[in-house]
């Protein structure tokens, strides 16, 4: 391996592991689209809005920073993807646009559009951002419909090297059933882990019993979305390439053949669903210390299935318009040079982890209290 | 192939200025506000006195107000990167992209970790810790600001970087050149003072409100004294820096000068506008009139500015379109016309490199490439005129830059020396207040000379947005500009009206009078 495989192969777990801190994160959009669900009085709803209210940034700066990492490594995935399926990111733009003011604005004074709307914008976002992120990620194993065509830089009157070619931009993904089901899953993890972290950081034994309850109903319907989404997966035919030439064809069974042919990851991502269940089973016996089971086994689940849409030879953004199009992480990196010093910059990440363990630990030290919540707005 | 539609280019332009001046309208006043918050609460831990915490506090409050929508529009424009100028993603994204990821990793967790600690940490963390936070909050700002402007400045004067044709787009060869390019420099330092002036603009004009109601007035006195010594301080570097940019600007985007100039036939001993008005519906491109109807000058002092020589040449915009001057190199400017044949002759040989099947055809073609690559960007434009923006657009915003940049200096240093006398001085409080609504003119203005006085370029000499853009329908960006510009319009009112509310409340201090 040299230089820039390895890089290449580095940067593409940063890229997942990213992805999949952004998917345990969005546990702030799972209890948005619950606050009419287990809030039933006012004094919970804030109770809940104070407790998501006080991490929807580190969620929201994860899917930029996801953005951002994911432009510097694999810029022709961004070039790619988000100037083709325009239409789906720009929707999942404007669920976080409107999450972005709602916590600050919801209780102001002369806030023009009245609380009710703001809570309904957190909805939206609660429920929109996991399932079109979810969405449009099913597409990793199912493929798009886009052209890519470097040579055209060299045609000044058409020079753009990339487009879709069916009308939709990206909305077709919607229809595609693995795709969607792939968007459930992560919509109904995410309220999975709401429920689990209401239920360690809330000082209210009725709000805690709204959760528990819920709590069976989300895990219920998580597993046989996910689940029929992960047969259906190990048993699809994927979008492999030569290493050499690069050439892209499909292989049956191609994803079942990743896990066989890196049982590292197959153990990640055994781990991480008995994980998530540990997480549910502590959940419904009211454990406080629950969602820190469920959390990371949600990220090693996803970390594990990102790196099986990329790694051992697998092209991560396929194209169903033309094969050979298809994004793999040798044909979309960035340069040598570039990933060279991404990854020197990339060695300060466990001090940023380390800064918001310190934060997130000194803000949950002590429950939510129906008092702390008033005083708070 | 279907050519680009050119309304395409216009409604995508059209897009990101709005998204970007929205999105403007917001984070200086994070940057600048937040400084003067974090000096309050500073002086809370230093003398323990509770009128500073409640004073931080307050201003604290309309903060979080503010950085909110400067969360909201922000994430819009990284994204947009991608969906609406999909080819520049490709063509760059291996310079460009790094410091997007590298201000996600350093700038933005800092800031939304301690952002939080910040409001939700009063009770739970030590008064230094939460100082700390404060103050992290600010720098994760601060730092975001400089990757960001990193990149812009890089697209001003690309720099550390090699086109590679196998790979069809420009490589990064030098970081340091790239992260610590002079015009990086010049640029961070010029938009983050002009940050700082505008939030003290904003503290001294809300304190100054209490004033004339007679609220709040011992607040209001503490406020105008810290914003108008660290407003003036940063007005002084606004003004120096922005002298550096100016001699940038003429290093190394002359046809931006000349169109802020207003300069059409240039020369030696060349004089500074500082004010005038210009003769409606002027064609900038070709012809002899005269192009101002009024217009005052101070003798020599562009001459000076471009090239640190009272008789120094600078070139107009016909010389610039014309070529045949002397360079600073010694070398003779080529005209338009000829760059933008060797431009077609670059992207010839470039076709040819990709299209040819032995070794030596591609060293043939390569050496053709490389000889002429540095007019690239200009074998897409169609037209000499494509190479001059919008003059009036340039020369108006300018003028009101650097007009308003000299008032915001007299204003502080005015505030400074009236001191506590300025209770007596309703005109002044009034003036002040209606100052606020300046400091944002002024910084828009800044931005609109920056950009739009760089057009058609999105890297300058490197790639015109013509060949920039993603392949969308027409409608499709007419449709989320529509989207865009009514969402954020809304957010925006109902900003303003928390804002207001807020104000109107007032800080929980406890001296309500002088």
């Amino acid at each position: 391996m040299n230089d820039l495989t390895f890089l290449q192969q580095y940067w593409w777990f940063l890229v997942s592991l990213l992805g999949a801190l952004l998917v345990f994160l969005m546990f702030v959009q799972g209890g948005q689209s619950l606050i009419w669900t287990l809030g039933r009085t006012e004094e919970q709803r804030r109770m809940l809005l104070l407790a998501t209210g006080r991490k929807w940034e580190l969620t929201f700066t994860t899917l930029v920073t996801f953005g951002g990492a994911f432009f510097a490594s694999f810029p022709l995935f961004y070039s790619t993807s988000f100037g083709g399926a325009y239409w789906v990111w720009v929707i999942i733009l404007l669920c976080f646009v409107i999450q972005a003011v709602s916590y600050e604005f919801q209780l102001r004074r002369g806030n023009v559009l009245g609380t009710t709307t703001y809570r309904l914008f957190l909805l939206l976002n609660g429920i929109l951002g996991p399932l079109l992120i979810g969405t449009a990620v099913g597409t990793f194993f199912t493929g798009a419909e886009f052209v890519v065509n470097k040579a055209a830089v060299a045609s000044p009157a058409m020079p753009v090297i990339s487009y879709w070619v069916g009308p939709w931009h990206g909305l077709e993904a919607a229809l595609v059933p693995q795709n969607l089901m792939l968007g459930m899953s992560v919509l109904l993890l995410t309220r999975v882990l709401a429920c689990l972290y209401f239920l360690g950081c809330m000082d209210d034994e009725t709000l805690r019993e709204n959760c528990r309850r819920r709590l069976r109903i989300e895990s219920g319907f998580f597993l046989l979305f996910f689940l029929t989404w992960l047969v259906r997966w190990l048993l699809s035919a994927g979008f492999a390439y030569e290493p050499g030439s690069g050439f892209v064809y499909m292989e049956t069974y191609k994803y079942l053949h990743n896990l066989l042919a890196m049982p590292g990851v197959a153990a990640l991502l055994l781990i991480g669903v008995l994980l998530v269940l540990g997480g549910m089973a502590g959940g419904f016996y009211g454990r406080r210390r629950a969602f820190w089971l469920a959390g990371p086994g949600s990220v090693l689940v996803v970390l594990a299935l990102l790196l099986c849409a990329g790694w051992n030879n697998t092209a991560y953004y396929p194209s169903v318009a033309s094969l050979q199009s298809s994004l793999t992480i040798a044909n979309s990196s960035s340069s040598l040079f570039t990933l060279k010093t991404m990854t020197i910059v990339s060695f300060i990440i466990p001090a940023v982890l380390a800064y918001i363990a310190w934060a997130w630990r000194a803000l949950d030290r002590d429950p939510i209290t129906a008092e702390e919540a008033e005083s708070e707005h | 192939m279907e050519p680009i539609d050119s309304s395409l280019v216009d409604w995508s332009r059209a897009q990101f200025a709005l998204t970007a001046m929205y999105h403007w309208l917001f984070v200086p006043l994070t940057l600048g506000l937040g400084v003067v918050m974090a000096i309050m609460e500073t002086l809370y831990v230093r003398t323990g006195r509770e009128f500073w915490k409640r004073t931080a506090q307050f201003w604290m409050k309309l903060f979080g107000i503010n950085f909110a929508m400067g969360v909201a529009t922000g994430i819009i424009l990284e994204f947009e990167f991608g969906t609406n100028w999909s080819n520049y993603s490709w063509f760059v994204g291996d310079i460009f992209g790094a410091p997007l990821a590298i201000e996600g990793i350093l700038a933005f967790f800092m800031e939304s970790t301690f952002i939080a600690v910040m409001y939700f940490g009063w009770n739970k963390v030590s008064k230094r810790a939460h100082l700390a936070s404060t103050w992290l909050t600010i720098i994760g700002a601060t730092i975001s600001a400089w990757w960001i402007l990193v990149a812009n400045a890089w697209m001003q004067h690309p720099v550390g970087m090699e086109f590679n044709p196998d790979t069809v787009r420009n490589e990064m060869v030098d970081f340091a050149a790239v992260a610590f390019s002079p015009v990086a420099v010049v640029k961070f330092c010029h938009t983050v003072s002009s940050s700082w002036v505008l939030g003290a603009v904003f503290v001294v004009g809300v304190s100054c409100w209490y004033l004339l109601c007679g609220r709040h007035c011992e607040f209001a006195l503490s406020s105008i004294r810290v914003a108008a010594w660290f407003g003036l301080f940063a007005a002084l570097i606004t003004a120096h820096t922005g002298h550096q940019s100016g001699r940038d600007i003429a290093l190394y985007q002359p046809m931006k000068l000349a169109a802020a100039e207003g300069l059409y036939e240039g020369g030696t001993e060349q004089g500074l506008v500082l004010g005038g008005i210009l003769r409606p519906g002027a064609d900038w491109t070709a012809g002899s009139d005269d192009r101002f109807l009024l217009k005052v000058e101070l003798p020599y002092a562009l001459s000076y500015l471009a090239t640190h020589d009272l008789q120094g040449y600078v070139p107009g915009i016909r010389n610039l379109l014309e070529g045949g001057y002397k360079l600073p190199d010694g070398s003779v400017a080529l005209s338009a016309e000829e760059m933008m044949k060797r431009g077609r002759v670059a992207i010839d040989a470039l076709a040819k490199y990709r299209a040819a099947s032995t070794p030596e055809e591609k060293a043939a073609a390569l050496a053709v490439l490389r000889a002429n690559f540095p007019w690239f960007g200009y074998g897409y434009l169609k037209s000499p005129g494509e190479l001059v923006p919008s003059v009036p657009l340039t020369f108006y915003s300018f003028r009101i830059m650097v007009m308003l940049g000299g008032y915001f200096i007299v204003l502080f240093a005015g505030l400074l020396l009236l001191g506590q006398r300025v209770t007596r001085w309703k005109l002044v409080q009034l003036a002040v207040v209606l100052t606020i609504p300046l400091a944002w003119l002024a910084s828009q203005a800044g931005w609109v000379v920056a950009e739009v006085g760089r057009q058609p370029w999105a890297i300058q000499g490197l790639l015109p947005n013509v060949a920039a853009i993603s392949r969308l329908d027409v409608s499709s960006v007419q449709t989320t500009f529509y989207i865009f510009l009514a969402l954020f319009t809304l957010l925006l009112v109902a900003e303003l009206g928390i804002m207001g509310k807020a104000i109107a409340a007032g800080p929980e201090t406890d001296s309500t009078s002088a």
